[in-house]
This record gives C-alpha cells, structure tokens and sequence, in this order.
C-alpha cells in the first residue's frame, strides 16, 4: 500500500505543491476532489516539494485532500478492443464500453531513431480535389490545417476521415464544443467508420488540463498501431486549444513568458507530438492531419507560427474552401510524378491560370477595361471554382484530372494553356466531351 | 578523484544536485537511475547545489537519485571514420544505435563515434627523434578520398619528441601508433583518435587570415551578387515555406568544398532522412565518389532532447574544426540556429534567469558572436591554408525579421540571404530577395557591376509598383522596358530550378560567361515603339534564355541557344556602349545609390501595393530626367 498524503501547500491555477518523499518526475497521483477524485502529474520536484498539474482542475481542493502516488506514469491500455471506442481526455470511457485494464503502456515520448526512418512515398487520396489534386496527402506526412473560427473544419477532418484510404483513423478533439463533438461522432458512425476509429475527445466543458494529454494518447496507441503494420491516420482537433492550455500550465508555474504568454518551449512541444508522424522501415505509419485555429486569422501568432516550421506544409480553410495559394504540401512531390503524367503540369498550370484571373479580378475591380484574354480568364475562374474549388466537389483525382482538361478546353486555345504539346495531344478533350461540359455549364 | 552527488530538485530536463568536494564548471556527469546513465552537464553552481541540464528525458528520476561527476568537460571523439555518419547531438552514431537498440531512441543508450574495430592503414610521417607539436602530423590513413592526418592531440601544450612512430601496417582506431617525449622526458603513448571539449575553439594555427577567395556554392544569385568566401560566415533568415531547408540541402549537394557537414538542429527528421536516403546515391561531380563520403550530420532533430540540440552545433564546428586542421576546406550548414537560440532559452527558462528580449538570455549574442567567430580561414604551422566556414538559416518568429536571434545574427555574419516569403510564394526560387540581401565578400564580377544590378532590380521594382496605381498606360516606355529588364533579369538569372539537373548548379565559369552576354542585355538600348512589342521581345528572349540555362555546358545545344540569344540582342539592341554605364544612365536618375535602395525597400514593405507619397513626386522627376 503507497503512502496517501494529505498536506497540500500551495494552489495556483491548476498546481498544487504536496511534501512527500521518494517521487518520480513525470509520475501520476490521484487526488482527491469535492465529488470524486483527480489525476495529477507531477511536473516539478524541489526537495520535498512536489509540484502537481492536476487534470481535473484545482477548484474546491482542500490543503487536507488526500493524494496518492501512483508509482507510474501515464498509461494506455492497447489492444484491438479500442475500435470503435470513445474516450475522454485521460482515456476515461466517453462512451458506455468497458474499461480497459490490461496491455497498458506507458507514454515515453521516445523519438524515432532518424536513421530508421524511409522517405514517404505513398499518397493518401480523400478524394477532395483542393488535397488530391493541388496538394497531395502523403502517408507519414504531419500537416495542418490552419483556419479561423466558425469555418468546416470539422466537417473537413471527418471527411477526410471518412474518404481517406487507412487502416485505423484516431481523432484527438481537444476544447471541441460538445455539439462538434456529436457531429464527429455521428458522422463517422453514419459513415460506417467508427468500427475502424478510436476518438480521444476532450470537450470544452471539461478542465482545460485535461486536453493536454489528448495528442500523447492518441499518438501512442498510433504509434502501437503502426508498429504491427497498420497505416494510421491522426486527426488533432484544435491544437491551438492545447497550446492555450500549455500556456495556462506555464503561467500558473510562474514561468517567463516568451511571445504572447506562451512558453519558451512552445516549438519543443508542438514538435515531440508532431515528429510521431513517421513510416516505419518495414512496419506501418503514422499520418497526422490537425487542425490550427487561427486567433484573428493571424498567421503570425505563435501558434500557428511555431506550427508551420514544424509541420509539412498546411492547408488554408478559408471562407469554407482549402485555398490554393499559400496551402502547401511539402512532400506532394515524392507522391504526385507517380500519379498519372499529366497531374503535375495540371496542378501547376491550373494554379497559374487561376493566379492569372485573380489579377484580372482585380484589374476588373479598378475599372480597367477587360481585353478577350481577361474575359477568357474570368470564364475559367469561374469554372474553376465551381468545379473544382467548392469543398462540396467529391471526386476521385482521376476523374478531377479529367475535369481541370474539360474545364481548359471549355476556356482556352490549347496554346494559350502553357501545358506541353504532349499532354495536350494525349489529353485535350474531344468536341463531343466539350458539348458535354458546354451543357453542363448552361 | 571522482564527486558523487544525489538529486535535489527536477524541472523537466533541468535537475539540481547536492555534492560534495570539487566540480567544474560545464563538467559532464550521469545521471544513475536504475540501469541507465543519463549524460548531463553542469550549467550553474550555487554553493552546495549545482543545476544540470540533462541530455535525456528526465522521466521518473526522484530525489536521492545518485549522480556521478566525471570531471571532464563535454568532449566529442575526432579520429579517422567521422566521414559519411550520422550522429546525434552528443556524436552518437545513429546508424549503430538503431542497430543495437532498434527504432527508437532509448535512452541513456551512447555508442562510441569511431568503430572500435576497423582496420586503418597508417603511413608514418615522422621518423623517432623528430620534434613535433599539437595539431601536426604523425601519419595519414587514407579516409574517403582524403589522407587523413593523424595529429597529435590539440590538448599537447609544449614540444615533444617522437620516441616511437608505428610503420606500415594495419591499426585500430585506439592502438598505439606512437609515443612522445615531453622536455620532462614523460612518455605519452597516443592512438589515433583523442577528445576535444566542444565549447573550446581549436586554435592552434599560425595565423587567421581574411576570407577572400570565393565559396562556390553553384547557386547564381549566391556566387554572384551576395557570394560567400571560403572561411566566412553567412546567414539565411526566412519564414516558413520560404525554402530555407530546401537552399541548404542543394548548398551541401553542390558547394565545393572538401568536406560539408550538415547540423540539422531541431528540426524535421524528415529531411535529415532525405539526406541520409539519397546523398549515398548521388556522385559529386567534384571527386566522382558518392556525396556521402564527403558529407557528416549532427542530426538532433526537433522531437529528440532539448539540451543535447543546445550542444549539437558545438559537435558539428568541433569536427569541421578538426578537419580544417588538415588542410581541408570544410563547410558547416547550420539548420536552424533559432532552435539552437530556443533551445538556450528554455535552458536560461529553468535556471530562472533575468530574460532579455522575448525571453531569450541576455547573452544570446555573444553566443551567437561566439559561435560564427569558430569560423574562418587559417594558415596552419605547416604553412598550409584550411577553412571553416559557417552558414546558419535562421527561423524568426512570424518571418519578421526584427526579432533577438535574426538580428543578434546580422551583427556578426559576412553575408545575408534574406529569404521572403512574396518570392517565395510566386515560386521564384531560390527565394533570395535581392532587395534586402547583402554580402561583404567579393564576388568574381566587379563591385561596380553588383551595385548596377541592384540599381537595375529596385528601379524596376520602383517602376512596378507605381504600374500597380497608374497602369502601364501610364508608365513610360523608357521605365518599361527598365522593370522588363529587370523583371527579365530575376527571371533568367536569379531563378534557378533546384530540380533540373542543369540548371540547379551552375559553375563559376558558366556564371561568368552567363552574366557577360546578360549585360549586354542590361546595357543594350532598345527602342521599342511601343510596349506590347517590348515585352513580346523579353518575351522571346526569356524563353530562349531558359533553354539555355537547361542546356549542358558547352554542348552543341549550349552554343545553338547561345547564339539565338545573341542573335534577339543583335536584332533589336541598337547601340553596345559600356554596360555599366549605359545602365547608370538609363536606370537611375537618383545619385545617391542609398536613397534609391531604402526606397524600394519603403515601398515594398508597404500592403496592397500602394507607394507612399513622395514616390508620386519621385516620379514626377523622374519623367524630367528622361527628358
């Protein structure tokens, strides 16, 4: 039997300070709230004082309340069994399922040896033509999704959730609001891909210390996963909300603030949970889609700032549709010479023409006259848009490479494209295929 | 005599530890948990208690927890057999760790840098009775394409004499291959490798000379607007996505040099794996032998240990020092210095020091300055010359520039590539901006023709940004067929694909002969009756341009291209005066070169496009001047 404590020193924010002998750093401790009781973690020893974060927040906690050491730190129960399941944010059941028990294994943050790691290359299709088509998923890969406030983004990860070709899908919500929460779970249910999914979903009614260990345990059971063969896909939902509550932690350990209140070692987190996403040599991967909130759609924020050097690239949600400047996949070209020939040379003549109509756009705005190329041009936007553009539009990415060819055919001269001659004698869409689209666009 | 101690206090990688007798300053101790030796190093003491910052995750220490102080400072192995390998912060081998502990990195696991068990075959140098001192040979063994020189250890203050001195044969990198006299008349037996302490410049040359013989990097707008010299330092700062990593990876690829090490600090394995997957694959032009052979990487990526990515740069330009003592010219790629920067910051954090600027320490540039100054280029005793030099990108919060670790940089760097995200962003790459980027080196074109470039690139830049208000309807001709030089030059010259297997490197002499039939162009007065057959003829020329640039040196295709070009600029060029001169005239009104830049510079940092005020004046003297 472990030593219980009962003599608590010091509250601040979620900290509390207990004197107790033989404790490890890193180690958990239940203690006992108004109601219940709470998981700790100890973040800090100074002697004999220890230094506790506790998850369920500090709120109504006596200097009598009893605390006990666990001896351990924090565990995850792995098995097969976890399909299907629902969890809270410190793997408590979410759902009415068992608890888990056995197989448990600790969460160590151990770095993947670089030199057993393979350069991606195998593409991960959704079947949104913005990702497929312009800036390709890529199995190993880690990116984000950066986005403001009140945009699909959830709608946009079960999506991807529900289309994208992997083994296992685990989706870590952080701060959702329980009506997100609902809809996440229901549209994968409805999808049919629960059964091949376990949620880690912390709410934003619950204490904020308790989202921190979301991505830790989702990426564990990932990485466990991926270590018997299984290409895993982890959806991090918002990691601005766990990067909020780090800065909670740090402020209540009076730490010094480095930029906007967050911690100094703001990237060092941020890059020991998105570093999981790896391709084992000879074994599966681990693919991490989050999303980044965007505080005043500041990209220049820290969080989203310290994001960006980390991840592979990013994808820009903006006015409900992946923009095609500025999103980024970093490794699409290890994946897209493999496609189908014409899928670089569309991906970047297309974004050419469309860059080419935002111009005309705003020529058009300033009230210059349109000459017959910038009618052609606002044509194809449109098209474009409406084609391809529009999150709504679901199509594999050869039928969205077929489509970019009826849409430049519909608008251009094959010249006035810049696609080689190759491709267009290979590709160019016949005049019956053009009446097609004409009717289809009238 | 070794001093124990037990743990006090643990916050996170930063543990307090209560001894007794004598410890040093930036002494390595471990850490006894269990079966593991954690490797640490003493940061601060205060009185009894002294603050360690541990090189492992700290998971599960507890008070009471043993520690043993070795008395010796944090020291890498240097020896034959650092070439080719992929080591961590603390010079672990990667390749060796996976192999005897498997896909993670477990820790407190260390391996030694140098195979204990490979043979080297050693010729001898000096005969017994000869006088030596640190840092001069003893003998070679042949490494990659190189006679490695086994030295004698740079910690040897003093002269020795050759007792003894190994023949011909075979040896261990830890066999004896001779013994030195000291004047005392001690006997030291050496091996072929020792230690050096990573924070200890290695110093023991003749003299430090000044950088001037170009780095060839291969990438034009380095080596010939903004060139770096072999023993300098430079900097690339740029925000994410601006291709920063990209810069250095065809950098390591293409420089030439001897020797190329690669400090990837904190950041993606990702890319450390690129270059670890395909370097093996690629042959250097250069010597004919694969490009691993020349290359080594201190890769502590951004998920492994905080404190071990603080003392991984200190690895990586302790080696280039070490190989610099042979004569080498060696290249140290720094990516990135702001993790290095970080990494301080949260060490400075834990030890709860007064914080400078965003809570970096108030020493932040004196590190830095430290740091860059292990560069350089040296005469060593022997009268050979060898070279370190230092390029290091740097990350800064938001991508401005304004920030403590950018800055703090700038102050000690030779040369400045500024990356920018618009280039970047309109897929001009490499995304150099040479509006702000400067070098002190020398270039091999004149300075004048350098600062007739730059007066070129920021009045046509002047001249876009006023189109972007008054139209090209109201843009004269004169300035338009400027901003389409300008915009012809960047185009042809400064963009360069990274991924052509031509044009991604192009050697000193292509560059040159390149720029020469450039400033024809530049120089040339075209007169042009109106604009659209102004930029059908940039048109034209660019596109026969960039299949030059695609074409092989000196092919067929090459001088075919060539006089295609030659051919446009004959047609439509009617007077070849002096270049320089011509441009002058044409380009810039302004004399003062200065008031022009910081113009330029005002304008576009501007949103929307839109100039400041006294640009619409500006331009109202300019149309006097054309007159």
């Amino acid at each position: 039997m472990r030593t219980i404590y009962n003599k608590i020193r010091w509250v601040s924010g979620n900290v509390i300070m207990v004197q107790a002998e033989g404790v490890g750093f890193g180690e958990l401790a239940m203690v006992a709230v108004p109601g219940g009781s709470s998981l700790a973690e100890v973040i800090k020893i100074e002697d004999n004082r220890i230094f506790l974060q506790v998850f369920g927040g500090s709120s109504g906690i006596s200097t009598g309340s009893e605390i006990q050491f666990l001896g351990h730190g924090l565990k995850v129960a792995f098995s097969e069994n976890l399909l299907g399941r629902i969890f809270n944010g410190i793997g408590e059941p979410r759902d009415k399922g068992p608890r888990f028990t056995d197989n448990l294994i600790e969460i160590t943050g151990e770095p993947v040896n670089p030199a057993k790691r393979v350069i991606p290359h195998k593409m991960i299709h959704t079947d949104i033509p913005m990702i497929d088509l312009f800036n390709s998923l890529v199995e190993s890969q880690k990116i984000s999704i950066f986005t403001s406030a009140g945009e699909p983004y959830n709608a946009l990860l079960s999506r991807v959730a529900l289309q994208a070709q992997v083994d296992i899908i685990l989706l870590g919500g952080m701060g959702v609001r329980f009506d997100d929460y609902l809809f996440l779970k229901n549209a994968l249910e409805e999808g049919g891909a629960l059964t091949r999914s376990i949620l880690f979903i912390h709410t934003a009614a619950e204490p904020v210390a308790e989202c921190l260990m979301v991505p830790d345990l989702c990426l564990t059971v990932a990485e466990a996963f991926a270590l018997e063969g299984k290409n895993v896909l982890v959806l991090l939902t918002d990691m601005t909300n766990f990067c909020d509550a780090l800065k909670e932690v740090a402020i209540s350990m009076e730490q010094v603030p480095a930029n906007r209140g967050y911690p100094g070692d703001l990237y060092s987190q941020l890059a020991a949970r998105y570093e999981k996403a790896v391709d084992f040599e000879e074994a599966g991967s681990v693919t991490i889609l989050s999303v980044t909130t965007m505080p005043g759609n500041d990209v220049t924020h820290p969080v989203p700032d310290n994001t960006g050097y980390i991840t592979e690239g990013q994808y820009y949600l903006n006015n409900g549709r992946i923009e095609p400047f500025g999103s980024l996949s970093r490794l699409k070209q290890l994946v897209n010479k493999d496609s189908r020939e014409d899928h670089r040379a569309i991906m970047d003549g297309m974004v050419h023409l469309y860059a080419d109509y935002q111009e005309t756009l705003e020529k058009k705005a300033m009230g210059f006259r349109m000459s017959a190329w910038d009618n052609k041009l606002l044509d194809y936007g449109t098209a474009f848009e409406r084609g391809l553009l529009d999150l709504r539009v679901n199509i594999p990415l050869a039928a969205a490479l077929d489509r970019s060819w009826q849409i430049l055919s519909a608008c251009f001269e094959p010249q006035e494209t810049g696609l080689s001659s190759e491709l267009i004698d290979k590709f160019w869409p016949g005049d019956d295929e053009k009446s097609k689209i004409d009717q289809d666009r009238a | 005599m070794i001093t124990d101690g037990i743990i006090y206090g643990i916050n996170k990688n930063m543990i307090t530890v209560e001894f007794g007798g004598d410890i040093r300053q930036n002494e390595v101790a471990h850490v006894i948990i269990g079966d593991q030796r954690l490797k640490s190093e003493v940061v601060r003491i205060r009185e009894n208690l002294a603050d360690l910052q541990v090189f492992e995750d700290t998971r599960g220490l507890k008070k009471g927890d043993k520690v043993e102080f070795s008395g010796e400072l944090l020291t890498v192995q240097l020896g034959p057999g650092l070439l080719g390998q992929l080591f961590d912060g603390l010079q672990n081998p990667l390749h060796k760790l996976a192999e005897q502990y498997g896909q993670f990195l477990k820790r407190g696991k260390a391996v030694a840098a140098l195979s204990a068990e490979q043979l080297w075959r050693f010729s001898p140098a000096v005969k017994p009775g000869a006088v030596v001192r640190a840092g001069e040979a003893l003998g070679t063994v042949p490494e990659a394409i190189f006679e490695h020189q086994i030295m004698v250890p740079f910690n040897f203050t003093g002269i020795y004499e050759v007792a003894e001195i190994a023949d011909g044969a075979e040896y261990r990198v830890n066999d004896k291959i001779a013994v030195l006299r000291d004047d005392k008349g001690n006997l030291r037996p050496l091996s072929m490798n020792f230690f050096w302490p990573v924070r200890k410049a290695v110093n023991i040359y003749q003299e430090r000379l000044s950088p001037v013989e170009p780095l060839i990097s291969q990438i034009r707008i380095i080596d010939t607007m903004f060139p770096v010299a072999k023993g300098g330092t430079f900097c690339i700062p740029g925000p994410f996505g601006a291709g920063k990593t990209v810069l250095q990876q065809l950098t390591s690829r293409n420089a030439q040099v001897d020797i190329v090490i690669i400090a990837a600090c904190g950041e993606r394995a990702g890319e450390v794996v690129e270059t670890i997957r395909q370097f093996p694959r690629i042959t250097d032009p250069l010597t004919g032998r694969s490009l691993m052979e020349r290359t080594m990487i201190v890769g502590n990526t951004s998920s492994m240990p905080v404190a071990a990515r603080e003392s991984s740069v200190y690895t990586a330009v302790t080696m280039a020092e070490y190989y610099r003592q042979m004569g080498l010219d060696v290249l140290l790629l720094a990516d990135s210095t702001s993790r290095w920067a970080q990494a301080m910051r949260e060490r400075s954090g834990r030890l709860e020091e007064i914080p400078g600027e965003e809570a970096f320490p108030a020493y932040l540039e004196s590190i830095i300055a430290s740091f860059y100054e292990r560069a350089g280029l040296v005469r060593l005793r022997d009268g050979r010359t060898g070279s370190v030099t230092i390029g290091g990108t740097v990350s800064p919060a938001g991508g401005n520039f304004d920030e403590p670790v950018t800055q703090a940089t700038l102050k000690v760097v030779g040369a400045f590539h500024g990356l920018s995200r618009e280039r970047s962003d309109a897929r001009h790459y490499p995304a150099i901006d040479p509006l702000t980027s400067w070098s002190r080196y020398q270039s091999f074109i004149g300075s004048e023709q350098r600062e007739m470039i730059i007066k070129l690139l920021s009045r046509a830049n002047e001249i876009e940004q006023m189109m972007k208000v008054v139209g090209e309807e109201g843009t004269s001709i004169t300035d338009f067929i400027i901003y389409l030089k300008g915009l012809f030059f960047d185009g042809v010259y400064l963009q360069q694909n990274g991924f052509d297997p031509v044009d991604g490197a192009t050697s000193k002499e292509r560059q040159s002969h390149v720029f020469e039939l450039l400033e024809k162009i530049i120089g040339g007065y075209f007169a042009f009756d109106n604009k659209d057959e102004a930029r059908a003829f940039f048109q034209k020329l660019r596109l026969s341009f960039l299949s030059l640039n695609s074409a092989v040196w000196d092919s067929d295709d090459f001088s075919r291209y060539e006089n295609q070009v030659a051919g446009l600029i004959r047609e439509s060029c009617q007077q070849e005066e002096d270049a320089i001169n011509i441009t002058n005239r044409q380009a810039f009104m302004e004399q003062d070169f200065d008031s022009t830049f910081i113009r330029a510079r005002s304008t576009r940092t501007l949103k929307d496009g839109i100039p400041l005020h006294h640009d619409d004046d500006y331009r109202g003297e300019d149309a006097d001047d054309l007159q």
